[in-house]
């Protein structure tokens, strides 16, 4: 910051008046600019560092026969872990698993989220103790809650297990997936409340009476109404559930270390870096896992449109 | 809501009763479990028979537990410190600076915010092993930071949206660089913001599970979460239900704490860069 910088940056006369004329910039924007990139730089920096880096290190391993055990055998094979990862059964079982979960576990933390979100909007009293109270399990380590669930559904010891007769869900597929996606409903409904609930404190009162006033019920109110004038607040909270979701690993961990085929996408990757320390493979199951990603957040992104979020920072 | 009838009263107060208990009950199953003796972790009925003690004074003298939370402190107040600042920065930059990228940035912070975290293990762990960050404190607290940015730029560049422009100005009029209007005049402003981010960097810290059993090896750097699973009970013969359960709910106590004080900024923290205002 030299002394000549002090030249008021903040008033600069026309802005970029045409475009293809490269506007002549002043010092104060030569400074500005300047400041705006240095400040953005370490987080840059470490952001890359960790992310892209490391991705573009996966997608070379992902080419390679590469496993610990056997560091003699390292060699570039091309596309072949690929082939072998999309031929195997456990890949798509593993992915269809996932699918399972995230499909349920959001759709059912959208109703719950929503009414949960009503409650905390219209509730005359006791507002803020709903608040905190659904706050928690937002908060709570997912792993502690993780073994709530597990010891509530072993059988001799748990009390959910013995209001269901003794039941051992979690040593069976179907019914462990259901115990699954009931933990990630549990941990991530206050998360989708609270964000519909910001989207629907945007919904002018006045709106709703007039509609009141025109005899509309309730339904009518909620469905042409709140819930058109929400989707943009909607779809992010969709988008950052589904994500999430995709995402699941420690509820899995703990409630079945992935047995009876409950494995997500994830603890399959886990899996094959840690149990069978196979690099390559492991790999590219990443790059998969992260090609899955992106096709949701472009589909997602694509039903935004222009409410995206960010989309207003940037202009600013 | 001007008068409200006794029927009104009665549902909302349903209404309310059901949430709080929805929430709570799993808390509350782990708190009793905490309170049960060894033999008493095999009775399904809900509360304790017996009340003991005993499952917090054996993890809280036992370094399988105290050095892994010590490490999840160290590590999360670390990391977040570090977030925040490098997050302030660039928030302030996004908020009020015209510069060239800006629209690249925002995308980088949304990628990764929505990035599946297992894509990083496997070439983190190469790297980290290569760099000798394997099962150290830094180790973990480079992923947490760069994990803890995104969301501290969004949460951060919302808050600094608020702040009058104007006050910026006058202290620039007055003869103050761009950074020192910064650090004189916006970051008091912006403090409010920045403890928000700061209890939300936190607690992505605090709860994260697949980094930290991934890049540790040894209590020397292993959190809280990922050292329960190697609890042992009394004997090879005793569950360590107990003792799991206890160390659950320690490592609850300081999230109730940012709960019940911070409620009213988490909430606006969380939903102020999901949707615009």
């Amino acid at each position: 910051m030299s002394t000549t910088t002090q030249a008021v940056p903040g008033t600069e006369a026309v802005g970029p008046s045409k475009k293809k004329v490269k506007p002549q910039l002043t010092e104060g924007q030569r400074a500005e600019r300047r400041l705006g990139l240095l400040l953005c730089a370490p987080a840059v920096v470490v952001m890359i560092a960790v992310t892209a880096y490391p991705v573009g290190y996966a997608i070379f391993l992902s080419l390679e026969r590469y496993n610990l055990a056997l560091p003699q055998a390292t060699k570039f094979i091309g596309f072949g872990n690929y082939g072998a990862v999309l031929s195997s059964p456990y890949w798509w079982h593993a992915l269809l698993v996932t699918v399972i979960i995230t499909v349920f576990s959001v759709a059912i933390t959208l109703v719950l989220g929503m009414l949960l979100a009503m409650v905390l909007h219209r509730t005359p009293f006791g507002r803020g103790t709903v608040r905190t109270a659904s706050l928690i399990p937002y908060g709570i380590v997912t792993v502690a809650a993780a073994y709530s669930w597990q010891y509530a559904w072993t059988p001799g010891q748990g009390y959910l297990s013995s209001i269901f007769n003794n039941s051992a869900p979690l040593t069976s597929q179907t019914e462990a997936i259901i115990v699954i996606i009931i933990a990630e409903i549990w941990k991530t409904t206050p998360f989708m409340g609270l964000l519909l609930l910001a989207g629907l404190s945007l919904v002018p009162e006045d709106l709703q009476k007039a509609a009141r006033v025109d005899g509309a019920s309730g339904w009518q109110r909620f469905t042409r109404i709140t819930l058109p004038l929400m989707k943009p607040a909607i779809l992010v909270a969709l988008l950052f559930r589904t994500l999430d979701s995709f995402r699941i690993f420690d509820n899995i961990f703990i409630l079945t270390s992935g047995n009876n085929g409950t494995g997500a996408v994830s603890n399959l990757g886990y899996d094959n870096l840690f149990s069978a320390l196979n690099l390559g493979i492991g790999s590219t199951i990443s790059i998969l896992i992260f090609i899955c990603v992106a096709i949701i957040a472009v589909i997602f992104i694509l039903g935004f449109g222009t409410a995206a979020p960010g989309s207003d920072l940037g202009k600013r | 809501m001007a008068v409200i009838t006794p029927r009104q009263r009665a549902s909302w107060t349903t209404a309310n009763f059901v949430v709080i208990a929805l929430a709570m009950i799993p808390v509350l199953w782990l708190l009793s479990l905490s309170f049960k003796t060894p033999a008493a972790v095999l009775d399904p009925s809900f509360w304790p028979a017996q009340w003991t003690w005993g499952n917090y004074s054996g993890i809280l003298t036992s370094s399988q537990f105290l050095r892994p939370l010590v490490n999840s402190i160290g590590i999360g107040i670390i990391s977040t410190v570090i977030a925040v600042v490098l997050a302030s920065m660039a928030a302030y930059a996004i908020a009020r600076l015209r510069f060239p990228g800006k629209t690249v940035l925002i995308g980088m912070a949304l990628l990764i915010a929505m990035f599946p975290l297992i894509a990083l293990v496997t070439p983190l762990f190469t790297i980290e092993r290569a760099l000798g960050l394997f099962n150290t404190w830094p180790g973990l607290i480079i992923p947490y930071v760069a994990f803890g940015l995104p969301l501290g730029i969004y949460t951060l560049s919302a808050f600094f949206r608020e702040i009058p422009w104007e006050l910026e100005k006058a202290a620039k009029m007055d003869g103050a660089t761009p950074f020192q209007a910064f650090i004189r005049v916006i970051a008091p402003l912006a403090t409010p913001g920045m403890v928000t981010t700061a209890i939300l960097v936190f607690l992505a810290c605090w709860n994260d599970f697949l980094l930290a059993i991934s890049f540790t090896s040894t209590i020397d750097s292993r959190t809280a979460p990922a050292a329960m699973q190697y609890f042992s009970g009394g004997s090879v013969f005793t569950v360590p239900t107990g003792p799991i359960a206890a160390a659950a709910v320690v490592i609850t106590i300081p999230i109730i704490i940012f709960v019940l004080f911070f409620q009213r900024r988490i909430v606006a923290g969380l939903t102020s860069g999901a949707v615009k205002g």
